[in-house]
């Protein structure tokens, strides 16, 4: 006698009950306040805004918190948050030369104007671990000085305004604003998407995929211009009202690389460009966009296009993290008739393949005899 | 904090008119695979959001929700999409296939035939037929545009070089009215027939890969295949333990570790039907008990 | 001059209204010749009828270039009315249309003007939406293709009368081609590119 299995639902509401605890594991231990997670673990959440394109520490942190400290699962929280909400416009292009800059560091020139920026970074630190960390370390208070009133224009406008590297690329006036969200991409891509795509690309398929240009897979021959990570005004023109208004400040990270450069009988030689940008403090996700970004320029800028990361249709197509996720833990959802199928395909075939085995024996048996 | 709100069937209605307009485009072209911004949904990628996102296009109050996986109500994943919807869109839901208006389904079509109130909504991991042949878009896009299948029939044919067979027993393509090569979805071929000239409107969703495709009701779709290798829908020969039926696409159970199998059918609101009509198989439990627990309006 | 708060009003229930009135679009583009009814009301602009109104509100947004033809288009009720309800911007060039709004058939322009698609983006057309006098009475025609299983006969009124006969070069089209939104009142019928026409008189 035999009952198919049922119960299905009962099943589903327990597992989730006993996620629910594991998540919250031992309780005599104090549970982490949102606030925790976004001062203590602030580059978590900064990887969840960027790559879960909404920028909202407390949400972010929410999305961690909830997903156990599984980055992509909080990413894929915060995005699915953000497929709900209104889509009023496209803010006025942010100012990234007009930053508050708190760090900033170029590798292409000793000094320039507004000086180098250590702020605050991992770079020179020695990764011993530090038992002093892992409980009531009061850190020293930071240095602090006047703020510096003088302007730190971005390394590219220096290199530019002297015509050696290419100029950045201007918009139509009143074109639209691609928005992969909205639109499903096409290829070739344009590379407002094209940005669009590696901002909210996954850090380590990116990271992977700019490592293997510096390998020799489409090498562009990287300098980075710049690094500033710091706060910048965000804008927005309502259509009713004409006139940009003040949305408030957020943090990000900009990368300028300077890369190979291009010229031809007709063109003077200048450098060119590959360009990353992240919310928050995100420098390896940066530099990973810029590194693939120029190298999806490759055809645009008349170079051979062989290597894994200068091929649009494939990095475009593979670095979102949350279809990538998702399509390959699929595999563990049923798949009973599709493999019952098969398996009854291969079953014929051994069979088949059996009987003709022992066709072929027979007769060569009968040859055998015959001989 | 920003706490969510959500609309009616979970969508906002700007991203309902688009799927709307993207369902209407391929219901014109029949097996034309429709680009559409689909969204983020509230679940993974692969586990139907195309599928839910088409059903939550579509689904009014009056709708009657049937969902199954794998030709089952109670597999996890169908009970998860159909609380989904009972909860978004408060609809009635019901394991009976004649009883349903949409029924949102991955990898079986219903044994039971379909009529013109319904509409059956596959949830579609790749819906690209050519994409295991060639894995470019722009390639296999221009491929569709030129109705350029002949590297199709070359796969099948070096399968039966090499097996004797066409080697493809799920995922098994399609030509619909005569000019689009369709992949049905992961189906078992032994459904591809029942997609044939059927009363009911069939809506494809491939939520990660972002297409929408439809069969019209009354619509040719023709399985491919060769004059000397026609193509044949695959069934264990047994009868179904549970009802005794002959003709329904049948599970594999292992019963124990020393080579015991059982084969009942997959479709259980089929079998559970047939049992109570009276019909018996082998190891047939009576009276069935524990019907439809999983129902989440039941 | 109308004001906002003087425009006719939209659908009372956005969300329900737009899911019934896809529901009825949707089966008429499924079993064309099929006459589908539509239930919500909302307001009418003009020339519009509530067919066209409620389709309309359900369709276009943002997203949508409209082509307009000029009844309509002269037309400040109807021009404020669509803005206000549906954001879609309208425009002249009928090539880069997603749908057409025609009054009266008699204003139809040359189909061939429409956006057609490509064979890579067939699903790059216009949908012309086109008022009739009635998709109940006239002349009798029959319908065959996918969506129909055999025949299906249609009896309307239709202008222009030729408007069929026009329809046959999406026989040469496919996969391009456009897809047709017949609207008589509340009455809906659809003629996708699939549809191939034969007139019967009467």
């Amino acid at each position: 006698m035999y009952v198919a299995v049922k119960g299905g639902e009962r099943a589903i509401e327990n597992a989730h009950r006993l996620l629910a605890d594991a998540r919250r594991g031992d309780q005599s231990v104090p549970e982490l306040s949102l606030d925790q997670i976004s001062e203590q673990l602030g580059l978590a959440v900064d990887r969840v805004m960027s790559e879960g394109s909404l920028y909202d520490r407390e949400l972010a942190a929410l999305a961690i918190k909830q997903a156990r400290g599984d980055l992509i699962e909080a990413i894929f929280l915060a995005r699915a948050f953000r497929a709900t909400l209104p889509r009023f416009g496209a803010s006025e292009p942010v100012d990234t030369g007009a930053m508050r800059v708190r760090r900033r560091v170029s590798a292409t020139f000793k000094d320039i104007p507004g000086g180098q920026i250590l702020g605050p970074t991992f770079d020179y630190t020695h990764r011993l671990l530090d038992p002093s960390l892992a409980e009531g370390f009061v850190p020293e208070a930071p240095a602090t000085s006047e703020a510096s009133t003088a302007p730190t224009p971005r390394v590219t406008d220096i290199l530019g305004r002297d015509g050696l590297i290419e100029s950045s690329p201007q918009a139509e006036e009143g074109a639209t604003i691609g928005d992969l969200t909205r639109e499903p991409l096409n290829f070739p891509a344009d590379r407002d998407l094209r940005l669009q795509n590696l901002a909210r690309g996954d850090e380590g398929f990116l990271l992977a995929m700019g490592y293997s240009t510096q390998r020799g897979y489409g090498r562009n021959h990287p300098f980075v211009g710049e690094i500033r990570f710091g706060e910048v005004e965000v804008e927005f023109v309502g259509e009713d009202v004409g006139f940009a208004v003040p949305l408030g400040a957020i943090e990000l990270t900009e990368c300028q690389m300077v890369n190979q450069f291009k010229g031809s009988a007709t063109e003077a030689p200048c450098f060119t460009r590959g360009y990353g940008l992240a919310f928050g403090q995100s420098e390896r996700k940066t530099m990973s966009m810029a590194l693939v970004d120029r190298a999806l320029r490759a055809r645009e800028l008349g170079e051979e296009a062989l290597a894994p990361a200068q091929d649009e249709e494939f990095v475009l197509s593979h670095s979102d993290n949350v279809q990538a996720t998702g399509f390959v833990e699929h595999l563990k959802l049923p798949h009973y008739v599709d493999f019952q199928s098969e398996l009854g395909l291969l079953r014929k075939l051994r069979k088949e393949f059996a009987e003709a085995s022992l066709e072929a024996d027979a007769s060569d048996g009968m040859k055998e005899a015959a001989e | 904090m920003n706490a969510p709100a959500y609309n009616f069937a979970y969508l906002d209605e700007q991203t309902k008119r688009m799927i709307r307009r993207a369902i209407l485009k391929a219901i014109a072209i029949p097996g034309y695979q429709v680009p559409f911004a689909s969204r983020e949904m509230p679940m993974p990628y692969g586990w139907g959001t195309g599928g839910v996102q088409v059903t939550a296009a579509i689904l009014g109050p009056q709708d009657v929700l049937k969902v199954i996986d794998q030709g089952s109500d109670d597999t996890t994943n169908a009970i998860s999409i159909r609380k989904f919807f009972a909860k978004t869109a408060g609809v009635g839901t019901t394991t009976a296939t004649d009883q349903a208006t949409v029924i949102q389904t991955r990898h079986r079509i219903p044994e039971a035939a379909l009529h013109e109130n319904q509409v059956l909504v596959y949830q579609v991991p790749i819906p690209e037929p050519l994409r295991f042949l060639e894995p470019r878009e722009t390639e296999t896009r221009r491929m569709h545009a030129l109705a350029e299948y002949g590297l199709m029939h070359v796969k099948l044919y070096e399968d039966i070089a090499r097996f004797g067979h066409i080697a493809t027993a799920y995922a098994y393509p399609v030509k619909v009215n005569a000019r689009y090569v369709m992949d049905p979805s992961p189906t078992p071929k032994f459904d591809n027939p029942k997609m044939d000239n059927c009363p009911a409107l069939q809506l494809f969703g491939a939520g990660r890969e972002k297409r929408i495709y439809a069969i019209p009701p009354y619509t040719q779709v023709v399985s491919l295949d060769f004059e000397d290798h026609p193509f044949e829908p695959y069934r264990f020969n047994a009868p179904c333990a549970l009802c005794g039926a002959e003709n329904s696409y049948l599970d594999e159970i292992v019963t124990d570790d020393r080579g015991s199998r059982m084969f009942v059918c997959s479709d259980t609101d089929y079998c559970e039907g047939r049992q109570a009509a009276g019909h018996h198989g082998a190891l047939s439990a009576a009276p069935y008990k524990d019907k439809a627990q999983g129902d989440a309006n039941g | 001059m109308t004001t906002i708060a003087e425009l006719p009003p939209g659908f009372a229930d956005k969300v329900l209204s737009a899911q019934s009135t896809f529901r009825s679009v949707m089966d008429a583009m499924a079993r064309p010749g099929s006459v589908q009814r539509i239930v919500p009301m909302a307001g009418t602009a003009g020339s519009m009828m509530r067919g066209t109104a409620a389709i309309a509100l359900t369709l276009f947004d943002h997203d949508t270039p409209l082509w307009l033809d000029a009844r309509m288009s002269e037309s400040s009720d109807v021009l404020k009315w669509l803005k206000f309800h549906t954001g879609a911007p309208v425009v002249q060039d009928t090539s880069i249309a997603s749908f057409a709004l025609i009054s009266h058939g008699d204003a139809l322009p040359p189909l061939e003007r429409f956006a057609l698609g490509t064979n890579e983006y067939p699903d790059r057309s216009t949908t012309v939406i086109i008022q009739v006098d009635s998709l109940d009475s006239g002349r009798s025609f029959e319908l065959r293709g996918p969506g129909i299983d055999g025949v299906a006969t249609l009896q309307a009124s239709i202008k222009p009368s030729d408007l069929f006969v026009c329809l046959r070069r999406n026989e040469t089209l496919f996969p391009r081609g456009i897809d047709l939104v017949l609207v008589a009142d509340d009455a809906v019928v659809a003629i996708p590119r699939t549809t191939r026409i034969v007139n019967k008189g009467g």
